[in-house]
This record gives C-alpha cells, sequence and structure tokens, in this order.
C-alpha cells in the first residue's frame, strides 16, 4: 500500500526549488543546471512507473500513499484530511507528460535572462503543484495543489510576460482563482454532507446514490435546484475555466500572447489538462446524476468549442493568438468525448488531452523560435522563411498536421476516436452534434495552412533572408514532442492500453450509477 | 515460376511493398543531402523492388483467375494483422479495437502493380527532370511517401486505414504541389504556395464527408472491415425486404463525397488544375497512379454499400464532371492544363460507369488502370516537352517539335490514341465498355432509364471532345511550323532516363489494356486480363469465362471482388431475365462500339481538319460562339464562384467570431471586472469619507475635546483650587437657588 516514489515525484522539484533559493543570484549557471536535475529526476521516475512500476490495464489506484495529515480531535469538527497520492490509467500519462514538458521547459527557457533565480524555482514550484494535483486523491488535498499552482503562474506570466503582461496575469489570476472558489464552496459541502474529503469514498458514496444533499437541505433542495446539480455546476465552472470551454475561454488566449514560450508551452500542454482532468476525475463521478441531466448541454458546449475556436483562429492576424485559439478549439473534444458516455468517446478524450499536449506544446514552441529571431508575431509580417530557415519549416509543417489531425500523427486517432465514441452514444442528438463538430476539422486545417503560406511559403521578406535556421537547443525542445505526435498516432495502444482500464471502469461504473440513481 | 498465392509468406512480400518506400523515405529525409547524388539512386532503387514485387504478385492474381479460381485473400484469415488500438491480449478481441490487416484480391492486385509501376518509372523519369533541383533530396522523400501512402490505402483491408493512407496521401500532395513555393529561383513561387494549400483544403472538405460516412456506417454495423461491412450491408438489406434503408443512401453519399474531393469531381475539381504548379512528375503521379485514382478505388471497395439512389447520383456527378471538364480542355493553351482537364473528364468517365454498375463498375475500374498509364505518360510526354522546351508551356509558342523530339512525340501519339479510345490501344477496351454499361442501363428492363441516357449521351459527347482536344494538342506541339523560333531552336530530346520512361509507359499504354498480339482479339471481345480479376462470366456450362467464345456469357457477376455478397440492387442487371440480360448485353455491346468508334474517329478528323490542315481558324470559332466560349475559357468561373460564395462566408463567420469574442465574450469578462472595479471605487470613497469619516469624526471630536479640555490642564494648583472652589460655589449656589 505504501509507495513513495510518487512522493519523489512531487517533491523532487521543490527541493531543487530549495536548493534554487539557496544558491546566490549569480551563479545562473548553477541554477540552471540545478532546474534540468531536479526536473529529469522525476522525469526519469515517471517513466519507470509508466513501463516498469504500473500495472497496465488494471483500473485500480496504484502507488498509492497516504498518512493522516490534518486531524482535528474535536468532535464537532471531525475534520480528517489525509495526504492521499496515487494514479491510475487516467491519471498516469499526464503525470508522465507534466514531468516531460517541464523538463523541456527547463532549456526552452534558457533565453530568458532577468531574474533567472526567481523565475526557475517559480517554474520547479509550478511543476509540484501540478503533479500534486494529478495524484491527489484526496479533495483538500487537490484543492491545496490547485492554488500552489495558481501562484507561481501568476508570477511568471505578470514578471516574465511580454507587454501587456500585468493585464494578462491578474486576468489568468483572477479568473482562475473565480473558478477555484466556487470549487472551494463545493468541496466544503460535499465535506459536510459525505463526512470525507476522500475523492475514492466520495464516489463510492455518489455512486451508489447516496449523495443528495438531505443531510445539509431538507430534501436535498437549495433554492428550487437539486444539491447535487448545485454542486455539479459549482465544480463544473471551476474546471471549464481551465479546459477552457467557451464562454470561459477569454483569459487563455491573453495569457498565451503575454506568457513567455515556456510558459505557453506549460499551459497548453499540461495546464488546460487539469480542467478535462478534473472533470474526469473530481466532478462528473461525484454528481454523476447531474452530469446525466446535463450530458447534453455539455456535449453543446464542446461542439461550440469546437468550431467557434476554430473560426475564431481563422480570424486571427497574431500567430500566437492563433495557436491559444486552437487549443480551445482541441480541448472543445475533451468536453464533447467525456459528455457522450461512451468507451470510445472517454478513451478519445484522454487520448486527446495527451495529445493536445504534445502538439500544442510543439506548436507554441514553434511560434517561440520566431519570436525570438523577430519580437513579434504578427502572420502578415513573414513570408518565404522555409528558404532561410528550412529545418524550422520542416519541423513546423510536422508540428501543424498532427495539430490539424492528419492520421498517421496522434490528433487524429484522439479525434477520430472521441467522434466515433460522440456519434455512438446513447443520446442521438449527439449525432448532430457530431455532424456539426467536423466543420472544425476543415476550418482548424485552413487556418494552419493558411498560417505556413503566409509565414514560410512564397516570396521571402528580404528583412529575414539572413535569419540562422533553428538551432540544436530549439530542436532538442522540440524533438521529444514531435516524436510522440508520429509515435502515437502509429502506435496509439502505447497509451490506450494504459488507459484503457480505468476509462473502461470509469465509464462502466458512471452508467450503473446514472441508472441507479435515475432508478 | 509458382504463380499460386501463399499466405505465409506472400503476405510478408506484400507489407514490404510500403515498407521498403518508407524506409527509403526515413533514410532520405534525414541523410539524403549527404548521400552521393543526393540518394536519388536509392529511392529509385527501392522502388524498383517494390515494383518488382507488385508485378509478381499481380501475376499471381492473374493466373489463378485464369485458371477459373477467384482471388481474394485477408491477411487476417491467417492471423497476420496489427492491432492499432489495443495491442493487449484483450485488444485481439475486443470489438472496439482496430486490427488492421492486408486485402489482396483482384483489384488490390491490379491496382497495386499500377502504382509499383507508374511510380518506379516516374522516380526514373525524375532523376532527369528534377536534375540540379534546390530541394532534390527532399523531393524524392517526398514521392516515395507519396507512394507509400497510395500502396498502404491499395492493401487495407478496413475503411478506416484506408482513411488513414488518403489523407497521408493529401499531405504528400500538399508538400508536393507545393515544392516550387520554397523555391526564390522559381518565377511562380506564390501561385505554388495557393495552390497546395488549395488542394489540400479542398479535398479535405470531401475527406470529411468520407470520415462522417465512416462514422455512420461504424454506428450501424460496428466494424472498419470492408468484408464485415458488405456481409453487413446484405443482411441489414434483405432484413428491409430488399431496400437500401434510408440511412445507407445518406451514408454512401458521404462516402462519396471523399471520392468527389480526391477524384476531382465535379464541384471539387477546382484543385486538380492549380495542382498543375507542382513539379510535372508530381502532377504525372496525381494524374495516374495516386490521388485522383484513390476515390475511384475507394468506391470500388464500398460498392456493395451503395444504394442505387447513390449510384444513379454518382452517375450523373460523372457524366456532368466528364462533360464539363471535357469542354474546358477544348480552349486550355497550357499543355499541361489540357491534360489535367481531360484527367477531370477521365475521372468522370470512370466514376460514371462504376455508378451505372455490375459491367460498369469493372469497367470504371479498368479505366482507372489503362488510364494511369498512359496519363502518367502523356504527363512524362509534357514533361519532357517543357524540360526539351526550358520551361515553356504554352502550346501556342511551340510547334514542329516532332523532329526535334521524336521519341517523345512517339510516346506521346501513342498514348493520346490510347486517350482517344482508338481500338487496339489500352484506353479503347476500357472505355468503350464504360460506355456499354451505360448503354445497358439506358435500356434497363425495357424502359428508357433517363440516367442512362444522359450518361449515355454525355459520355459520348465527352468521348469525342476527349479525341478532338488531344489532337489538338498534338498537332499544335509537335506539328506544323515553329511558331516560336528561341523555343524551336534549344529544343532537345530529352536523357535517356526520362525517354526510357516515356517508352515503357507508352508500351503499357498500348498493351495495358489488352495483349492483342497473343490471341488478335482486337475488339476485346473475350474479356481483358482485368475483368478476368475481378469479374466472372458463366456461361452456364463449365468453366469461368473470360477466354470462352462468344463474348460475354448468359451471366455475368462480381462475385470475384465480392466473394459471397449478392446485393439484389447491387448488380443493376439482375433484375432482367436471362434472356434480356442477354440481348441487352449483345445490343450494348455494338451500340457502344459503333458510338465510341464514330465519336473518336469524328473528335480525330475535326483535329486534323482545324489544325493540321488549317482548314478553320480556330480563332475565328471561338468568336462564333461568343460568350459561351469565354464561359469555357474561364472554366464556368467556378473558382470565382467559390471564392465568392465558400471562401467568403468563411472569412466572414471568423471575423464576425472574432469580433463577438473580443467585444461580447470577453466584453462581459472585462465589463464584469470594470464593474468590479468601480465597485471597488464606490466603496473605497464610502470607506475613505464615510466609514472612516465617522472614524475620522470621532478623533476629530474626541481632539477638539481633548484641546478643549487642555486648556484647563496647566499644571498649577493654585489656579486647580480656584477652579475647585469657583465649582463648589457653583454647586452651592444651584441647591440653595433650586
Amino acid at each position: 500500500m505504501d509507495h513513495t516514489l510518487l512522493n519523489w515525484i512531487i517533491f523532487i522539484p521543490m527541493m531543487g526549488m530549495a536548493a534554487i533559493l539557496l544558491c546566490p543570484k549569480r551563479s545562473v549557471g548553477l541554477i540552471k543546471v540545478i532546474s534540468l536535475v531536479a526536473t529529469f529526476i522525476p522525469l526519469v521516475l515517471a517513466t519507470w512507473l509508466y513501463f516498469v512500476g504500473f500495472e497496465v490495464g488494471s483500473p485500480a489506484y496504484q502507488f498509492q500513499f497516504m498518512r493522516p495529515w490534518i486531524y482535528s480531535s474535536s468532535e464537532a469538527m471531525n475534520m480528517k484530511v489525509n495526504y492521499h497520492v496515487g494514479v491510475d490509467g487516467i491519471s498516469l500519462p499526464l503525470v508522465w507528460l507534466t514531468t516531460l514538458l517541464l523538463f523541456i521547459g527547463v532549456p526552452a527557457s534558457f533565453g530568458i535572462k532577468k531574474g533567472e533565480k526567481a523565475y526557475y524555482a517559480l517554474l520547479l514550484l509550478l511543476e509540484v503543484g501540478i503533479i500534486g494535483v494529478f495524484v491527489s486523491l484526496d479533495y483538500f488535498l487537490f484543492y491545496v495543489f490547485w492554488e500552489i499552482m495558481l501562484l507561481p503562474m501568476y508570477f511568471l506570466i505578470g514578471i516574465w510576460g511580454g507587454p501587456r503582461r500585468e493585464y494578462a496575469a491578474i486576468k489568468f489570476f483572477l479568473y482562475t482563482l473565480a473558478g477555484s472558489v466556487l470549487m472551494l464552496v463545493a468541496v466544503i459541502a460535499l465535506r459536510l454532507e459525505t463526512g470525507t474529503f476522500s475523492i475514492p469514498a466520495m464516489t463510492e458514496i455518489a455512486m451508489r446514490g447516496d449523495l443528495l444533499g438531505t443531510k445539509l437541505f431538507a430534501g436535498g433542495m437549495l433554492l428550487g435546484m437539486k444539491f447535487t446539480t448545485w454542486v455539479f455546476w459549482f465544480l463544473f465552472v471551476a474546471f471549464a475555466i481551465k479546459i477552457p470551454v467557451f464562454p470561459f475561454h477569454t483569459w487563455l488566449p491573453d495569457a498565451h500572447v503575454q506568457a513567455p514560450t515556456p510558459i505557453s508551452v506549460i499551459l497548453a500542454g499540461i495546464l488546460l489538462k487539469l480542467g478535462g482532468y478534473g472533470l474526469m476525475r473530481a466532478c462528473f463521478p461525484i454528481v454523476p446524476g447531474a452530469f446525466d441531466d446535463f450530458a447534453f448541454t455539455l456535449g453543446v458546449l464542446g461542439v461550440i468549442s469546437i468550431v467557434y475556436g476554430a473560426y475564431v483562429a481563422l480570424g486571427q492576424t497574431d500567430f500566437k493568438r492563433m495557436v491559444a485559439y486552437s487549443s480551445v478549439s482541441h480541448m472543445g473534444y475533451v468536453l464533447l468525448g467525456v459528455a457522450a458516455l461512451t468507451e470510445w468517446g472517454a478513451n478519445g478524450a484522454a487520448l486527446q488531452m495527451f495529445n493536445h499536449g504534445t502538439s500544442s506544446a510543439a506548436m507554441f514552441l514553434v511560434v517561440g523560435v520566431i519570436y525570438d529571431r523577430a519580437h513579434h508575431r504578427d502572420l502578415n509580417g513573414f513570408g518565404g522563411l522555409s528558404q532561410p530557415m528550412p529545418v524550422y519549416w520542416g519541423l513546423t509543417t510536422l508540428a501543424f498536421f498532427a495539430a490539424l489531425g492528419l492520421p498517421g500523427l496522434a490528433g487524429f486517432v484522439s479525434e477520430a476516436v472521441t467522434l466515433i465514441g460522440a456519434y455512438n452514444a446513447g443520446d442521438p442528438r449527439f449525432r448532430v452534434l457530431v455532424l456539426i463538430s467536423v466543420i472544425g476539422i476543415v476550418i482548424t486545417a485552413a487556418f494552419l495552412l493558411w498560417a505556413i503560406q503566409r509565414v514560410f511559403l512564397g516570396t521571402l521578406n528580404e528583412k529575414y533572408k539572413d535569419y540562422p535556421d533553428i538551432n540544436a537547443r530549439e530542436i532538442f525542445c522540440q524533438a521529444p514532442l514531435l516524436f510522440l505526435c508520429v509515435a502515437l498516432g502509429i502506435l496509439p495502444f502505447y497509451l490506450l492500453d494504459w488507459m484503457e482500464g480505468s476509462v473502461e471502469h470509469w465509464v462502466s461504473s458512471m452508467s450503473q450509477a446514472i441508472q441507479i440513481i435515475n432508478g | 515460376m509458382d504463380l499460386t498465392f501463399n499466405p505465409e509468406t506472400d503476405f510478408k512480400w506484400l507489407l514490404a511493398v510500403p515498407l521498403i518506400p518508407l524506409c527509403g523515405y526515413v533514410i532520405q529525409i534525414f541523410f539524403g543531402r549527404f548521400l552521393p547524388r543526393k540518394g536519388d539512386w536509392l529511392l529509385t532503387t527501392g522502388m524498383a523492388v517494390t515494383m518488382a514485387i507488385t508485378v509478381w504478385m499481380a501475376f499471381k492474381a492473374i493466373a489463378a483467375t485464369q485458371g477459373g479460381e477467384g482471388f481474394f485473400h485477408e491477411s487476417l484469415d491467417s492471423d497476420f494483422g496489427f492491432r492499432w488500438l489495443y495491442a493487449t491480449e484483450k485488444g485481439a478481441t475486443d470489438p472496439l479495437n482496430v486490427t488492421a490487416g492486408i486485402l489482396y484480391d483482384g483489384l488490390g492486385a491490379a491496382m497495386l502493380a499500377v502504382v509499383g509501376i507508374v511510380s518506379f518509372f516516374v522516380h526514373l523519369f525524375s532523376t532527369g527532370y528534377m536534375h540540379g533541383d534546390r530541394r532534390y533530396h527532399i523531393f524524392f522523400a517526398n514521392i516515395s511517401l507519396f507512394t507509400v501512402a497510395m500502396l498502404g490505402l491499395v492493401l487495407s483491408d478496413n475503411i478506416l486505414f484506408l482513411f488513414v493512407f488518403w489523407e497521408i496521401m493529401g499531405l504528400m500532395s500538399y508538400l508536393l504541389i507545393g515544392h516550387f513555393s520554397h523555391d526564390p529561383n522559381s518565377h511562380r513561387i506564390k501561385q505554388a504556395a495557393a495552390a497546395c494549400k488549395k488542394a489540400f483544403l479542398t479535398t479535405r472538405v470531401g475527406d470529411t464527408c468520407l470520415l462522417v460516412g465512416i462514422m455512420i456506417f461504424y454506428y450501424h454495423f460496428q466494424t472498419f472491415r470492408f468484408t464485415e461491412l458488405w456481409e453487413a450491408a446484405q443482411t441489414t438489406v434483405a432484413a428491409n425486404g430488399g431496400e437500401y434503408p434510408a440511412w445507407m443512401t445518406a451514408a454512401g453519399l458521404l462516402v462519396f463525397g471523399g471520392t468527389v474531393g480526391k477524384s476531382a469531381q465535379f464541384p471539387l475539381h477546382i484543385w486538380l488544375p492549380d495542382a498543375m504548379e507542382g513539379p510535372t512528375p508530381v502532377s504525372a503521379m496525381i494524374h495516374a497512379a495516386t490521388m485522383v485514382a484513390a476515390g475511384v478505388f475507394l468506391l470500388g471497395r464500398t460498392y456493395p454499400l451503395m444504394s442505387p439512389t447513390v449510384l444513379n447520383v454518382v452517375t450523373c456527378f460523372g457524366t456532368v464532371t466528364a462533360l464539363f471538364a471535357a469542354t474546358i480542355g477544348m480552349t486550355v493553351f497550357d499543355i499541361k492544363g489540357v491534360l489535367a482537364y481531360s484527367t477531370i473528364s477521365q475521372l468522370g468517365f470512370m466514376v460514371a460507369g462504376i455508378g451505372t454498375g455490375g459491367l460498369g463498375l469493372i469497367a470504371g475500374l479498368f479505366h482507372m488502370v489503362t488510364h494511369a498509364f498512359f496519363k502518367s505518360c502523356l504527363f512524362l510526354s509534357a514533361g519532357s516537352v517543357i524540360h526539351g522546351c526550358h520551361h515553356e508551356q504554352d502550346m501556342r509558342k511551340m510547334g514542329g517539335l516532332r523532329k526535334k523530339m521524336p521519341l517523345t512525340f512517339l510516346a506521346m501519339l501513342i498514348c493520346t490514341l490510347a486517350i482517344a479510345g482508338v481500338p487496339l490501344f489500352a484506353g479503347f477496351y476500357s472505355k468503350d465498355k464504360i460506355i456499354q454499361s451505360a448503354f445497358m442501363k439506358m435500356t434497363h428492363g425495357g424502359l428508357l432509364d433517363g440516367v442512362g441516357l444522359f450518361a449515355y449521351a454525355g459520355l459520348l459527347i465527352a468521348a469525342a471532345m476527349t479525341a478532338f482536344y488531344m489532337f489538338r494538342l498534338i498537332f499544335m506541339t509537335f506539328f506544323g511550323e515553329a511558331r516560336d523560333h528561341h523555343v524551336h531552336d534549344h529544343a532537345h530530346e530529352s536523357p535517356a532516363p526520362m525517354v526510357v520512361s516515356l517508352l515503357v509507359l507508352a508500351t503499357l499504354g498500348m498493351f495495358g489494356g489488352k495483349m492483342w498480339l497473343r490471341d488478335f482479339d482486337l475488339m476485346g471481345a473475350k474479356g481483358t486480363w482485368f475483368e478476368g480479376l475481378t469479374s466472372e462470366i458463366d456461361d452456364g456450362h463449365h468453366g469461368h469465362g473470360s477466354e470462352h467464345e462468344g463474348s460475354v456469357g448468359e451471366a455475368f457477376s462480381i462475385d470475384r471482388m465480392y466473394p459471397g455478397i449478392a446485393i439484389t440492387e447491387m448488380n443493376t442487371y439482375v433484375g432482367d431475365s436471362a434472356e434480356h440480360f442477354q440481348e441487352s448485353l449483345h445490343a450494348g455491346h455494338t451500340w457502344a462500339m459503333r458510338g465510341s468508334l464514330a465519336v473518336a474517329l469524328g473528335g480525330i478528323l475535326l483535329a486534323v481538319f482545324i489544325y493540321l490542315l488549317k482548314k478553320a481558324d480556330p480563332a475565328k470559332i471561338a468568336a462564333a460562339f461568343g460568350e459561351m466560349y469565354t464561359t469555357v475559357a474561364n472554366k464556368y468561373y467556378v473558382d470565382e464562384f467559390v471564392n465568392a460564395t465558400v471562401i467568403k462566408l468563411q472569412m466572414v463567420l471568423a471575423r464576425t467570431f472574432k469580433w463577438i469574442d473580443e467585444n461580447i465574450v470577453d466584453g462581459v469578462v472585462n465589463g464584469t471586472g470594470k464593474i468590479n472595479r468601480a465597485f471597488g471605487f464606490m466603496w473605497a470613497w464610502f470607506d475613505s469619507t464615510v466609514v472612516d469619516g465617522v472614524v475620522n469624526g470621532v478623533g476629530a471630536v474626541t481632539n477638539m475635546t481633548g484641546s478643549l479640555v487642555r486648556l484647563f490642564q496647566t499644571g498649577r494648583i493654585q489656579q486647580y483650587a480656584s477652579l475647585a472652589f469657583g465649582g463648589l460655589l457653583l454647586l452651592f449656589a444651584w441647591l440653595f437657588l433650586a
């Protein structure tokens, strides 16, 4: 029962942070080395966990570790918070992706030339928070890590960002904070109702159909709405902001555009996944009845995100904003797939979270390369860059085609599996949703190819004819992501086999719970 | 040599077919530029091996079918497959898994060999044609992967993997059409950049339809595998009283949407003429063995899923495309442009043929094969002409080249005769059968079928135009006076690898349809190798058909393509009585033959009259048609229409949504922020004035009192004493006075 491995993965970055804080400010080289080591060790550990430690196909939480944390002795309070962590097939790939992207984030940050000490310290703290959220099995702990992650992100955007960084950072912070306040209220209510903070325990109670809110409110009703519905919407909005789902998405383009490249990479690559993961782990299974009531609404929101996000991206002239909106579009698949409540849909959603993590991160790296050279991101201000930078063009094309869901690359597997899963949903209205969402496929191709045409093809803009091609460090950051895009497109079972047990269990227990609740 | 198909070993050989060029691609993309000659020999050799395997395997198929057996092999039957989504043991049985295998049947064998052959000669040709190109090694890598995609598509045994390769081909066509968009020396760099995007996006519209079609079929049948889909379709139709349910019609139309995009059917044909921006060998690939053939091949694979309604739609689209593109072909002056529109037109023939069903299906697919031979040759010849004329493409500046480039002329002439449908040349045997099938559809059941009539008449007219514009090309390019002496003086025959490729492909354009030298069956009455591979003609007595006397037998079946599948509607002729079928078959044979010979001859003579003998001035004829000519010469303004409607609509939507996002959705967010900030200021004012006012007020009062009282706090005893005394006096006074 007691595995300490996850603790190491969480806290090695924290030790790294402590070490950095002890370093003198001027020894930047040392700070970078510490950061590399402190992100590389978790990557190695997570890789071991993925390929060796983890029992593939089992739906259970593995590598659990539990210790009492905050226990109040008073009878009235009975506050039992455990430090309880564990991974299953849904969280493990995301944990691994986190360790990878943070490791890539360090060399990708070498271009940053101010306040390195604080920067790398915050970066490592961010990793602690993200991995903590993915592995927490206690809602209180989950919330604590959720907030830990918020803080470094705020400073990383607000201090090292672009010209409008303060606006973006505050918008990001307040928006997410508004979400977490809703989450906090819901968590407290759930604690009072169920008497536990443990996510598995809450889920079990809910799945039995015993979570009704009758302890707190007469008949489980509050202001004419079911208690579970309140909880559902509070939690949903908290996570939907993070995904982000239309109409909660407008913090994203601002945050992305202002954030420095590595932070954008981490933001798009992992932070957005926290929303999708949160829905699957800490929202839907706790209120399956309400989920069933609103599944179609969720699907609609997902499809709006897909189509609307793609169109808005098509209308952009800022390279990075365009990529940011493509994230809105792509993350819509996650919601659509989960809402369908079919095995393919859920598998596709889980897969899409991972695959979007690699392809969008790669795209942000692409934008970073050109921004570092030209110091602007106007799509119409380039032209013919493939002539001085052919390798860069090649990598960009690969990243873009992975993002537009070209078969043979990873994005296709998740999009196709999600759409087929959604088409097979019990609710026939989902078929209409799928038919609408495919518009997004065409429009996504349109804006990505148009961007390639404007930036790379055609007549060379004389200003840029002496630009050096992408350098070794940039390739080093890009290569693992693109490798994953290709490899997982051909061999998707390297993810699906791992996820399948948990996802299957997730879908079947949700369906069962819905049946119980609906009688 | 043993020519029996051995599943144990032969599926491994077939797997090697796409793997060899794939390995070549990987090596080339990373190390190509360091290799001697930039690696062209590596990929060309690899492709030669691939070609050898595909041809060897195709001979096995031909040997089997000519021996009267069927030829249909699935690798999953011998447990040779790839578990795609789940690799675990559970994955083997999981219905949600996608297990990909190889399907190798007569159609696949023919197509695979065609792709292998054409691709090899395109590689060989390119070693000469692309010499000195700035991105020579990348070109070879890409064209190899392009071939891999097509080979994989042909070998796929399930529609999802077909789609995967279908799209990879889309990517490679994007990269190849855009080849010159990276070249600063190219004067059409911008057009190339626009053309590649257009090709990908236009076909992607069709591809998305196809994906949805696949999803609908999966939803109902829970499988992607072709054989299981056919069976399920048969069962469903049978359970539905022999009628196709409406959803199958819808899904079938969506799948056909994929063909409309990839095979450049009206109205999604617009990408194909623009695709001429790619290097000429790429055009040869796209127009012959890959890309456009994929759409037709898809129809062959999904034919049993198509309801009669879908097939009628298919016929109409095909006929419209054939006619429409042929009219444009007569007005184009760019040598590659003529060929581009002729491809669209010929694709219309194939699609229309498949739509007429039964015999037409075989004929349409056969036309895809023969067309691949002569069209690749025509393109490469055009490439040779362009190469010889130093990248001049306008036919008006050519002329009299036959003496300068005799071998190119010979190859091009043979293939022009083939595409015009002259007997003895490959195109005749397939095109004639398409027209025959259209005739049979027209007279089917003793009634005049409207769609059949349209197809029969339309295709004959298109065939006449084909003969005309192809000979126009020949005469303008190779005959007459040299119109531009600069071009003419510098013209020269192309280097050996190019000429060899041309001549081999021209030979196939001659004998690829029927090896008539062997049996001197000049009119193809005894059937051809391709018909043997895919269909069976049973004379009711013994053995199987193709080599039997009496042209076609009593019963015609396409059982070899779809073993065990017999949906009544699937075969257009089944409704007929045996006598009527026989009658219709003979009548169709006669009338198609007469018709196609007449139109081919007519078209050629007209071209001779105008362009060789110069008895009429084409400019005057064009002027006589006035507006009509202008419309056709401007490609019926389809591009302009699409730009003004579809594309414009998308951009308007994009801008609208962007505006909404910035002003409404984000407006609400920022508005909330502003309102809250206003509230903040208000409370701050309240706080600093009212709340703090009270506090400060209290302070001020206290202060004032303090200052007042301080006046008394002097510290002098006498003053205190006098005050105390005074106070005492006042107290007494009050007490007494009250």
